[in-house]
Parts: C-alpha cells; structure tokens; sequence
C-alpha cells in the first residue's frame, strides 16, 4: 500500500514535469492571483499577453493555452497549433494530424488506448462533439488538445488565456529575464519551467506530502495491528504444539527464538509480495487507466517499507511470544 | 548399600485452584521407584494420578512434600531447571500422543534428540530401537498419516531418543483399540527388559497394569 501511494504520488507528478518539459519553453507565466501549482479551471489573461510578451527582450517565442479541467484527472487543453509546433518541435502522430476543424481534437497515444480511441471517432466533452483528428506520442504538455479559438468559445472564454509559455534566445537567461519580467509585470507569477517542473515533486507538494505521511501512518498502524492479531492467534491456535515443546524440554529463549525467526520470515515474504504487488497495480495501470495515474518503482522506499513491516511484526510478535513462553506446559497440553 | 530409587516422593501434595474453590489433587504421596522397575499407578478418573505424573514428570511444582528424580530434588527447582530434568532425565507418552502435526515421525523424533543437544542423527543402535517399535518404514509421514498406534510408537521412540532416566506415560493405551493397545504395552515391557528402561505408567485399566512388574493404586488423591 504504501509502495503503491508514493509510486502513484510520484509517477503522476514525474509524468506531469515530463510533459510540462515537452511544451520546450523556458519561462512560464501564470494569472495574477494563482500559485505555481493551483489548477486552472478560469481564464482570466487577455490573449493579448503573448503578444506583448513576444516583444520583451531574449523572448523569440510566446504562446497561450487554454486549459478546461474534465471530470476526474483530466482536463482538455487550447492550443495555438501552429506556435506551439514552433515552440516544441510539434506533435509526433502516430496516426493522423492536427485538427482541421474547431471540432477537431487531437490525444495522445496513452489517453487513446484508455478510452479506446481511433481517429475518426467522436467523443463528446464538455457537452460537444469532437472527432478524433490525431493521435501523438505522450509527453508534449497535455493529453487531450483542441484549437485555442474552439476551446475559447465552447467554454465562453473568448480572447482569454490560463498561462503563456515564453522562449528564450538563451535558456540560460531564463532566471534573469524572469527577474525582469516580475519587476515589469508585478503581480503576475512568473517561473521559469526548471523552477515549475521541480515542484512537481511529493516533497515540495506540502499537502502530499503530508497526505503520504498520513497514509503511511495508518499503514503502519494497520500492519501492526494485523500482524499482532495474526501473530497472537498463530500462538493461540499453537499453544498445545508450545505445550509440547515445553514438555520435551525447550528453553523459553528457543520457543521465542523460533517464534521470532517464523515472524521475521513472514515480514520478508510480506515485503517481496507487497513489492511483487506494485508491479501488478504498475501493470493494472498501464494497460487498464493509462491516461489516468501513471505510477513509478520507488526503489528508495523498498528498505524504507521492508523495515516497517520487519519491525512492526516483531514488536506485534513480542507479547504473544512472552505469553507462550510463560505458559504453563500442562494448561497448553490440555488446550484443544 | 542399597540403590538411590530413581523416583522417590515423601508426603507429597498439590493444590491447586479451580474457579473458587481450591482442590487437593495429591494429598501425602510417598512412592519409590527403583531403577529398571516398571511401575504402573492405577485409579480412577480424579484419583489424582495423572497429577502425579505432571509432578513427577516437572511439568507442574509440587505444593509440598518432596520429589527426588534421579537423585535430583524437584521440590525447590525453578521453571529452567525444571525444563533441563524434562530435556535430560524424563521421557514423555502421552495419551493424545502429543505429535507436533506439521513435522514428519522421523522430524518429531529428531527435534527431540536436537533440544537435548545431542545433534539430529539418530545412530545405529536407535535404528534397532525403531525396528523394535515396528515404525522403521514410516518415518517420512507426518502423524496425519499414521494410525493412532503408529502414532504412540512414534511418541514412545521421542520419549527415548534422548535415553532418559525415567518414561512417563500417561494413559498410553487410552485412544488405542485392544490390537494395538496390546502392541504398545509389550513394547514398554520390552524396553523395559531390553533397554532397562525405568517405566511409571498412569492407567486405569487393570488388563494394561498387569504389563508392569508392579501396581500401585489412587484413590482421592493417596497411594492405596
């Protein structure tokens, strides 16, 4: 469980930086009012923006986007096709092209097979019908993309923008022209993409970031507690075996050695299932939600998961061990 | 000079307590067993003879009196030493046989032969012990697939494996119909005879004491 909660936290928010990189600018500049990682169901910029924008200083390249969350995850993106082709190096179709029509959209290849998609098919999204004009390689800033004046109209945003992407001359200029631009346009958060894409991390995510620790607290509180419960009734349905080895002779410290080597044997194979298992919900993603939640092997919380599950079923062995060792070897005897 | 009895009680007592009320198991048993002697203690259901044998075998303390296994003094030995007289000088039969389900015949005898720190092989001369029991080819089954008298020799070779001082057996014929009820009493006979094995036998049944060189009965918790 807890591999599986910071392999998603994680995956989901590589896959978002991943494709935020792929958009190719280097500064972005979000409405006045917003933070760097609040979404943007609103479209409060004047389309205007990327225009003034284009004549500052090292700027070759300034496009706007439109963005309109959908139900769950998703959400569906306004691009200008043909600045935005210049600003990223364009789509890579694995079948058909850029829209044609305003009811064109394109998707990328993981939404598609998701929901199974074609070219050619129609899909009905914030209460119209788009076809189905192209299907791209993952990876270039959103999943579902239609053109900026379609998605502008159909949503009764016209002339209206979530955020503008800026191209430099230098990509290593980035954080000075960043500084200049805040100082020109105050109230405006502006960011260059290395800064954005390093935020989409667990740990920079306060709320997640606290969200995982939760989790992983009521795991371990879980887990201790199943193991306890598990530990305790495999020493209760055994107390006449304990009995047994009393009466031959075994030592306490044996009977308690043996009971502890059993439980750190069942952590381990515990700890290999659970990882085996986040391959399987890895796998269960992948074919069955890929446009969803894409989760990641988090190798670094192996040891971290393996010695909560080690340490937890020990301290939960401890009381029902020291109960069987102090057990009298005629009452365990007796017990059916 | 005559020989120290391997088992020897004087004014033998255990209490103990049931809900409120406290019951005199054993109230002043005096009981010598010599060495090579096999002994059966006959009486009825609550005489208090399988008390007996959890005393004498250092399963439970006595309440007062004394206890001598051996030469050894029970009546002030703590849990572990009473422990270490169970690992070295007592053998146990059980009635239930008291096999551990999972472990194989030959494995319950070995874990046995390992607690009393005397490795796992078991060497030639138990070889002929276990053709004796009769169990020598069905070793590798678990209790699971041994007849209840299979089991008991199983549980009598366990007993043994460590050459204890003394065999206890508690009722070893008591979930054994009369065919192999006959075979494992022989079988004690005959370690007795064979090996000299020192046998105290519970029973209540006459036709499985007269096994024994010699019976004594219980009745209300005393030798009769």
């Amino acid at each position: 469980m807890i591999l599986t909660l910071v392999g998603v936290s994680n995956g989901t928010l590589h896959e978002s930086a991943r494709r935020a990189r792929g958009t190719g600018a280097d500064i972005l500049v979000r409405p006045p009012g917003s933070s760097i990682l609040s979404s943007l169901s609103s479209s409060p910029m004047s389309d205007k923006l990327p225009g003034i924008f284009s004549k500052e200083p090292h700027v070759v390249l300034a496009t706007g986007t439109i963005i309109q969350p959908l139900e769950l995850f998703d959400s569906i993106t306004g691009l200008d096709m043909d600045q935005f082709a210049k600003m990223s190096g364009g789509f890579h179709f694995l079948a058909g092209g850029l829209p044609v029509q305003d009811t064109d959209m394109i998707v990328d290849e993981p939404y598609a097979r998701e929901k199974h998609l074609h070219v050619g098919d129609t899909v009905t999204l914030i209460s119209h019908p788009w076809r189905v004009a192209g299907i791209y390689e993952p990876g270039k800033l959103a999943r579902i993309c239609v053109k900026l004046t379609a998605l502008q109209n159909f949503t009764g945003n016209p002339h209206r923008l979530s955020q503008v992407y800026l191209r430099l001359d230098d990509p290593n200029t980035a954080q000075s022209v960043v500084d200049s631009l805040r100082a020109k346009y105050p109230g405006y958060p502006i960011f260059t993409m290395e800064y954005f894409t390093s935020m989409l991390s667990v740990s920079s995510l306060g709320l997640l970031r606290n969200f995982t620790y939760v989790v992983i607290g009521i795991a371990m509180i879980v887990g201790f507690i199943v193991v306890f419960m598990a530990m305790y009734t495999a020493v209760l349905e055994r107390t006449r075996e304990i009995g047994i080895l009393k009466a031959v002779g075994s030592s306490s410290v044996l009977i308690l050695s043996m009971l502890m080597r059993e439980t750190l044997a069942l952590a381990v194979l515990g700890t290999i299932l659970g990882i085996l298992m986040t391959y399987l919900t890895q796998w269960t993603m992948l074919h069955f939600a890929p446009g969803g939640l894409y989760q990641e092997t988090v190798y670094g919380w192996w040891p971290v998961t393996a010695a909560i599950a080690i340490v937890g079923s020990l301290i939960g062995a401890i009381v029902p061990g020291i109960k069987a060792v102090r057990q009298d070897a005629t009452e365990a005897l007796s017990y059916e | 000079m005559s020989e120290t009895p391997m088992i020897q009680t004087r004014q033998l007592t255990k209490t103990y307590r049931a809900g409120d009320i406290d019951v005199h198991a054993l109230r002043g048993v005096n009981l010598e067993v010599n060495k090579g002697e096999f002994i059966a203690v006959v009486g009825a259901s609550g005489s208090g003879k399988s008390t007996l044998f959890s005393v004498l075998g250092g399963l439970t303390p006595a309440t007062s009196g004394s206890v001598h296994i051996n030469g050894k003094d029970l009546s002030h030995m703590t849990n572990a030493e009473r422990t270490s007289l169970r690992r070295d000088t007592v053998g146990f039969v059980f009635q239930k046989y008291n096999l551990l389900p999972t472990l194989s015949a030959a494995d319950n005898i070995k874990l046995v032969k390992y607690i009393g720190g005397r490795g796992t092989e078991l060497d030639e001369s138990f070889q002929e012990v276990l053709a004796l029991l009769g169990i020598a080819d069905r070793l590798k089954h678990k209790p699971r697939a041994l007849s209840g008298g299979q089991q008991q020799r199983v549980a009598i070779a366990r007993s043994i494996v460590n050459h204890p001082a003394i065999l206890l057996a508690d009722e070893p014929t008591g979930n054994l119909d009369s065919q192999n009820s006959k075979a494992v009493l022989t079988l004690l006979r005959d370690l007795n005879e064979r090996l000299g094995q020192t046998i105290l036998m519970i029973t209540h049944d006459e036709e499985a004491a007269s096994y024994s060189h010699r019976r004594v009965h219980m009745r209300d918790g005393q030798l009769t």
